[in-house]
């Protein structure tokens, strides 16, 4: 994993020493909260509904146990007992007190983590594919990439004030599991015919009010060129993007108002003189960085089939378990293992302390202490040896984390919603809880197959929901909350924007919809076929006629 | 009728004005509003409020009385004070329900608090 050098860690503490001046100062009345607010921001404390949240960078996803543990142990000491996972693969803490926060943020510069980055108008915290450095058919782990991107942007006094939040994401295979192309720059990590390595660059994408797919503009781009090229892009929105207007203000606006190919042009030629002045990535310097991602020593197992088999044979659950939570590693006798952090009527994303101590305990037993999370809020120990599976397992049950529905209808995406969040129109977790406990049989979860279901209490769409395939957008009307289907959405490789189906639901209706829908894909279905692919072999009309035709 | 409220800058949590021109945690101590004049007069009182270093975000929020309690007409405000719908154990609401924090060994799910909750707001039509 990545350590902070001399730099990064006395960067790290004169934030915090400043930070705790500015608190200061604000609660003596020397700072008015119009000044106060962007320095808060830049330090990832937002004021929500009932109480401060802190959103706390988790760069790329990935964690050490250390540092679950001490998440754990701060829930504990400044907040309520628990943390949220965001869509951001990041963690917030709830209920912290303004007065308690720098000696917070001191805390998490122990173990090397920050809240910077996490808000506010810069580039935002790089996420990453959360099988990043273990998944099968990967060119190149993309964290170092990430980690780069970091280094160079943290300080960047060019990208300080940026029209809005700008988002990247980088992979390293042909699937995508970071939603790469709902980003304002998605990288993905290639290799052309000659052997190089270089990047796909995507640009324009985005969810929120104007949803938008990003485009491809440049195929192949060589690695000593990257950051160039990202300040090329950068700079090029800096100065012609809009900030007018709030909504507008994103570079997918500017791709779509100016179009793709003069937005290239202008690039490329910012780009061209970008070079001309500046250096390129050395090769030391990603070595040097690289280095801290490099393979674990792995082992060869003494993995038996057989008694694995046994187990399977007498633990039907362990089995369910299997067959929802395992993805293939590339490394022979191990295993990648996703957490759900959706248990049947729970809170997406949500974990209390004794959980994270649990995970990170897991971790160190059966995942040489690292742990991922992911953008769908679940938690992933990235090396876990097959022969292990069973012991964890038992381990996971005892904390309520062993629930098996990984990418089933009740592994849903929920963003706060009005439960904690200001600019909510609606609330989202309790949709998903009740949408949870309509599918609580597992077996049925496991018949109908993948499904994604993802809510936002609001039109910003942290929820992901136009990526979905079943998408619930949370909205108020006269005074009431109500809430829209999309359908058709997708995250994956062949990213695409759901489309709204027709009027919206109450909160108590919309969870029959939703049921109705599975039960109109489980009947038209033919043989091995998702909910996606009877939806794009069928279109949305039996959806709509099962949903709408009694109204 | 109207009430000013507002978050208390030090921790966050939702507080209401007082007659006294105080800040309250409690909804029932909020100085109500009956016409545009009083108001106007809250909300003046809420523009030199946020320059202050007590409290952040003033304004207005709609009430009605009910039983002789203040409650707030629209959803969000209703949340605001009570706390999270999800969390029944957590918020302002903690006090009604008394179930004091997580307890360990628990998952943070609290759906028997979601539904006791949810009886709580059904008049704003879940
Ligand atoms: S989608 Fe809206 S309600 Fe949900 S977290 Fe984002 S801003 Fe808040």
């Amino acid at each position: 994993m990545y350590r902070y050098d001399e730099f990064d860690a006395t960067f790290v503490r004169q934030r915090v020493a400043q930070f705790r001046e500015q608190v200061a100062r604000r609660l003596e009345g020397g700072l008015s909260e119009d000044e106060f607010k962007p320095l808060r921001l830049m330090n990832g404390l937002y004021l929500q509904l009932h109480a401060y949240m802190l959103r706390v960078a988790i760069p790329y996803g990935t964690l050490s146990s250390r540092q679950m543990h001490k998440l754990a142990d701060i829930s504990v000491k400044y907040d309520k007992g628990y943390g949220h996972f965001t869509t951001r693969q990041n963690i917030q803490f709830n209920w912290p007190e303004l007065k308690d926060v720098p000696d917070l943020l001191d805390e998490l510069a122990d173990v090397e983590m920050h809240a910077i980055q996490t808000s506010g108008n810069c580039i935002r915290n790089v996420t990453a594919d959360h099988f990043a450095g273990v998944a099968v058919g990967e060119v190149e782990d993309p964290r170092p990439v990430a980690e780069l991107i970091r280094q160079w942007s943290s300080l960047h006094p060019e990208f300080t004030f940026l029209p809005r939040k700008f988002k990247i994401a980088v992979i390293g295979t042909r699937e995508d599991r970071a939603v790469m192309k709902s980003h304002d720059i998605g990288l993905r990590i290639v290799r052309n015919d000659g052997g190089d390595t270089g990047y796909e660059v995507h640009v324009g994408g985005g969810l929120g009010r104007t949803p938008m797919v990003s485009r491809l503009i440049r195929a192949f781009l060589p690695r000593p060129d990257l950051l160039n090229y990202l300040e090329a892009i950068i700079r090029v929105y800096n100065l012609i993007g809009r900030r007018d207007n709030k909504y507008k203000a994103r570079i997918k606006i500017l791709l779509h108002e100016t179009g793709k190919q003069e937005v290239t042009r202008l690039v490329e030629k910012e780009f061209d003189q970008l070079k001309k002045q500046n250096d390129a990535v050395s090769p030391a310097e990603y070595e040097r960085i690289a280095a801290y991602f490099q393979d674990p020593a792995y082992e060869d197992t003494d993995f038996n089939l057989d008694a694995f088999d046994e187990k399977r044979k007498q633990h039907p659950q362990f089995n369910l378990w299997l067959n929802s939570s395992l993805s293939e590693h590339r490394q022979r006798g191990y295993s990648i293992v996703t957490v759900s952090l959706k248990p049947i009527g729970g809170i997406p994303g949500d974990a209390s302390a004794e959980q994270m101590h649990g995970v990170a305990t897991c971790a160190e037993k059966f995942s040489l202490s690292e742990i991922r999370v992911s953008h769908e809020q679940n938690l992933v120990l990235p090396f876990v040896k097959k022969q292990d599976l069973f012991e964890l397992w038992q381990g996971l049950k005892k904390l309520d984390l062993a629930t098996p529905n990984v990418g089933l209808a009740s592994d849903i995406i929920a963003c706060p919603g009005m439960d904690y969040c200001a600019l909510a129109t609606a609330r989202s977790i309790p949709i998903a809880q009740d949408i949870s406990n309509r599918f609580a049989d597992l077996e049925r979860q496991h018949d109908v197959g993948e499904l994604k279901i993802k809510i936002s209490g609001c039109i910003n769409a942290c929820g992901h929901h136009h990526v979905a395939n079943i998408g619930i957008l949370g909205l108020e009307k006269k005074g009431v909350e109500f809430y829209q289907i999309t359908m058709g959405g997708e995250a994956g490789e062949n990213t695409a924007i759901g489309t709204v189906i027709g009027r919206g639901f109450s909160g108590t209706e919309v969870i029959d919809a939703v049921e109705t829908l599975v039960d109109t894909y489980v009947e038209l279905r033919q043989e091995n076929e998702t909910f996606a692919s009877t939806y794009s072999r069928l279109g949305v009309t039996p959806f709509k006629e099962a949903l709408y035709a009694t109204a | 009728m109207q009430i000013l409220t507002a978050n208390r800058l030090v921790d966050g949590d939702v507080v209401f004005l007082t007659g006294n021109y105080d800040w309250s945690i409690e909804i029932n101590d909020a100085s109500i509003a009956r016409d545009q004049t009083e108001a106007c007069r809250l909300e003046d009182i809420g523009t030199k409020a946020d320059k202050s270093a007590h409290v952040v975000g003033c304004y207005l929020v709609d009430v009605v009385i009910v039983e002789g309690r203040i409650e707030a007409t629209h959803y969000r405000e209703i949340m605001r004070t009570k706390g999270p719908t999800v969390r029944g154990d957590l918020g302002k609401q903690a006090n009604v329900y008394g179930s004091g924090g997580l307890r360990s060994g628990q998952s943070p799910l609290a759906a028997q608090n979601h539904h006791e909750v949810q009886q709580e707001f059904a008049h704003v039509s879940l």
